[in-house]
């Protein structure tokens, strides 16, 4: 999922139902910001991500391939979803973000609007 | 008792809790335990004909990954590697909560197992073994005369 079109410019849902929080790994370098978010059972097509303003919403709801008379007897997984907010800040360029979802793991990158990329400062001697 | 690998929203929490409080008496002490935060999280059930097992194991190459099954005794091991790049003038890591590293994690199952009815399948960063149970130890109905 690298296309735009997946990724909705609304508010999240208002009524939300419990869900878990994916371990994150957050990256910068000077082009941007990478995040990794680990989200495994979500299928590309169930997972959802949120824009709007400064506020990303990772959301995810898993598609276990679970029999129809099963009993789970251990669950350390307890809950089908899983939901991380971040806030964005100014410097990133929301128009420009990327998502990558392979094997339940989440990859987003968010480009530095331009002026915002570190510039080296020449610094005259007078 | 947190038996998750992924902390919750608070009320999630208090659900997590109440339910917890339900399961507590039903849990099976099992010698091996169930490590706090292990890697990968297990989620186990079973079905009149089989023992379905799912770990959590995310972005993975299913190679890698090693299953054995030996008397009852599954052992689910490998490594995942890091992605995270050093930390330098250029890069800054700001957040570092996903797992790196070798991982194995024992369970016991039922000693009712048919080693040679075992499916292992990778979908989705979750590791989904289904053993199949022996014919004798199926629940059956017994008729009365």
């Amino acid at each position: 999922m690298t296309e735009h079109s997946a990724i909705t410019r609304d508010a999240p849902p208002e009524r939300e139902q419990p869900a878990l929080l994916p371990p994150v790994d957050v990256i910068e370098d000077s082009t941007g910001i990478t995040l990794f978010a680990d989200l495994p059972g979500v299928p590309k097509e169930r997972l959802n991500l949120h824009l709007e303003s400064d506020t990303l919403t990772i959301e995810g709801e898993m598609g276990l391939d679970m029999p129809k008379d099963m009993i789970a007897t251990h669950a350390e997984v307890g809950m089908p979803r899983y939901r991380r907010v971040f806030t964005l800040s100014k410097e990133l360029d929301t128009q420009k973000l990327s998502a990558e979802m392979k094997q339940g793991v989440l990859r987003i990158h968010i480009q530095k609007v331009e002026q915002a990329k570190p510039r080296r400062i020449q610094v005259n001697v007078g | 008792m947190d038996l998750s690998l992924f902390p919750r929203d608070l009320f999630a929490e208090l659900d997590r809790l109440q339910r917890q409080m339900q399961q507590a008496f039903e849990y099976s002490p099992s010698i091996r335990g169930f490590p706090r935060r292990g890697f990968p999280a297990l989620n186990v059930g079973h079905t009149e004909r089989s023992v379905e097992i799912f770990a959590f194991v995310p972005g993975l190459d299913p190679a890698t990954l090693e299953v054995n099954l030996e008397r009852g005794v599954l052992t689910i091991a490998g490594e995942r590697a890091g992605e995270l790049p050093e930390s330098n003038d250029k890069t800054i890591v700001h957040i570092d909560e996903r797992f790196t590293g070798r991982f194995r994690r024992v369970v016991t199952l039922s000693d009712d197992l048919d080693s040679n009815a075992v499916q292992a399948t990778y979908r989705d960063g979750v590791l989904h073994i289904s053993i199949g149970r022996q014919e004798t130890t199926q629940p059956r109905r017994i008729s009365i005369q």
